[in-house]
């Protein structure tokens, strides 16, 4: 019989109608400004600078701009400090990331050797101005170690073991040169 | 939206091939009630009406014209224009590191980025010898037939919407879908432009509530098919549109280089998955369905089909998958530089062959790139397909050839 298909299909069309009102699967949607689905803990946004105490003296970067030279659309920009001699100082002058041009791809914080650089999960970032108000500089980038740890709190108990490791073995190291040192000058 | 050629405007008569419009001497015939600059031209075959459908059209999957010919509703001439987001892909990989361009893949077909990565890495794998662990492989099988089902489901829905069915069987596709892009997000940290998969294995881990979660997904996902198929397949009004529309005879697919699916509903057994059997496809039991007839209602079908035999292999892959590492020891992620030579990798994406093609000469970035897309060959046989049909059939047509304009632009 012709309409028998669309009668069918009707059928199950119906069946989403009523369900959508008792079952939960059936209706996915939020009010979204209103009601927010939390993001997974993998989720990632756009990138950020860890510091560890102090956001000026304890940023982990060192501007060694490994993550500049990866970056698939070229959006950071680092120009490294330097003292009063004119010597190159571990710490970065500038470090601006123009998240206009970012596309979360996360490569920055793979290459990353310091675990300086980290992915956020900020977003609905619309500004008046889309050139400057997106240009973020270091000051706006940098976030504490507790704020990686409240937004992917397994990453960050990871990083922090490794740093810890790195730090112990370095200690340990210096440890060995400067007693190898003392036996040499005796 | 609608223009008609001017006799003056050889130039464009020129591009279109110049079969049927050749005869320009006997002048043009002004109609009443338009405005001057649309005529109808008198070509061999009588009065013929140049339609410029798109680039803005909705049913065109993103910014693609096609300019047809029509003799009164009768298309006699079609000839498909891209290149609307053409935004350099291969040039721009021939300048960054091996891995920036796997951020770039993920923007081919937006839709299926796990599968554009894993054919990207498998080309790069091919070229430098790395070897992917048995885990990487089988999380490579999993998220690729997600991905799967993810493209075919939504094209489904797409193909129905382009005939008048104002979004509810989209919309039910794109409920199903947001259960994996959920899987995807929370794997990969994107829903969309993953960036997963690494020369050598993946970037991160599965977790075991992952795994959980995906298999209640896969479980729950052929009672939504059937009921996909209930709400569409006998629907008289679907198969009255699609039906012997758009056939393509298996020896103008073969001859024309079209792949996957499409392919396959013309009733040609090959499917990469089964030619190639590259990552750990061999372990697996799957069916690949064919189509009698080759024409959209076969197209359409076997997407469904396929869904369900992606299915099946996700419920076999997540059974089986064996603890381990994900990474090859000996890639790296600095300094990445492979011995020169030359590859080609490729893989059975949703919508086709997907083939990468890269040319080292030892440096940090390669010295050739190339994609072989399947939409961009799949689409070269529109204009066969529509010869003949009406023009509300393009619409069907080109949604059952299933594009995505970022892959054919690239």
């Amino acid at each position: 019989m012709v309409g028998l298909g669309i009668l069918k299909g009707l059928r199950e069309t119906a069946r989403n109608l009523i369900g959508s009102f008792y079952q939960k699967e059936r209706l996915t949607t939020v009010q979204y400004p209103e009601e927010k689905i939390a993001p997974k803990e993998n989720n990632r946004n756009f990138p950020f600078l860890v510091f560890d105490k102090d956001p000026e003296a304890n940023l982990r970067c060192v501007s060694c701009k490994i993550c500049e030279k990866e970056c698939p659309p070229q959006c950071i920009y680092i120009v490294q400090k330097r003292n009063e001699k004119g010597k190159a100082v571990k710490y970065p002058e500038v470090f601006d990331i123009d998240v206009s041009v970012c596309m979360s791809c996360q490569i920055c914080v793979e290459v990353c050797p310091f675990d300086a650089i980290k992915m956020d999960q900020e977003f609905a970032l619309s500004r008046e101005d889309r050139f400057e108000d997106l240009l973020f500089d270091r000051v706006r980038l940098s976030k504490s170690n507790e704020y990686y740890h409240q937004i992917h709190p397994t990453e960050a108990g990871e990083v922090d073991g490794r740093l810890k490791e790195q730090r112990k073995q370095a200690e340990a190291k210096a440890e060995a040169k400067k007693q190898a040192a003392e036996k040499a000058a005796a | 939206m609608i223009r008609v050629n001017n006799s003056d405007d050889t130039q464009l008569d020129q591009l279109m091939g110049n079969n049927l419009l050749n005869n320009t001497e006997p002048g043009s015939i002004p109609l009443t009630g338009l405005p001057e600059s649309i005529r109808v031209m008198e070509g061999d075959a009588g009065e013929v009406l140049e339609v410029s459908m798109g680039p803005q059209h909705p049913s065109t999957h993103g910014v693609f014209r096609m300019d047809v010919v029509l003799d009164g509703e009768t298309i006699v001439k079609l000839k498909p224009v891209f290149g609307y987001l053409h935004r350099n892909h291969e040039k721009i990989a021939e300048q960054i590191s091996y891995l920036g361009t796997m951020p770039y893949t993920d923007r081919l077909d937006y839709f299926c980025s796990m599968t554009n990565n894993w054919g990207y890495a498998l080309s790069v794998e091919k070229l430098t010898g790395l070897e992917p662990p048995e885990r990487a492989e089988y999380i490579r099988v999993i998220t690729g037939e997600l991905t799967r089902v993810v493209n075919h489901i939504c094209l489904v829905g797409f193909f129905v919407q382009d005939m008048g069915a104002s979004g509810t069987p989209l919309m039910y596709a794109f409920r199903e879908r947001e259960k994996i892009l959920d899987l995807f997000e929370s794997l990969s940290g994107s829903r969309m432009m993953c960036n997963y998969m690494r020369f050598g294995g993946c970037r991160v881990d599965l977790s075991p509530e992952w795994l959980a979660e995906a298999k209640k997904v896969v479980d729950e996902c052929p009672r939504f098919l059937d009921e996909f198929e209930t709400l569409l397949t006998e629907n008289e009004i679907l198969i009255a549109r699609s039906r012997d529309v758009g056939i393509l005879s298996s020896q103008k697919a073969i001859n024309a280089g079209v792949t996957g699916p499409m392919l396959r509903a013309s009733g040609v057994n090959y499917d990469l998955r089964k030619v190639d059997r590259y990552g750990i496809y061999d372990r697996f039991s799957f069916k690949v369905p064919l189509g009698p007839v080759g024409d959209c209602y076969d197209r359409f079908m076997l997407r469904i089909l396929e869904a369900r035999e992606s299915l099946k292999i996700l419920k076999q892959a997540l059974k089986d998958i064996p603890e381990g590492p994900i990474m090859d020891a000996k890639s790296k992620i600095r300094n990445f530089k492979p011995k020169p030579g030359e590859a080609y990798g490729r893989i059975e994406s949703p919508k086709g062959e997907l083939g990468f093609y890269l040319i080292s000469d030892g440096g940090v970035s390669p010295y050739r790139y190339r994609v072989r897309s399947p939409c961009l060959m799949n689409l070269t046989v529109l204009e066969d397909l529509c010869i003949g049909s009406k023009i509300a059939d393009i619409i069907v047509i080109l949604g059952s050839v299933d594009i995505v304009l970022g892959e054919i632009d690239r």
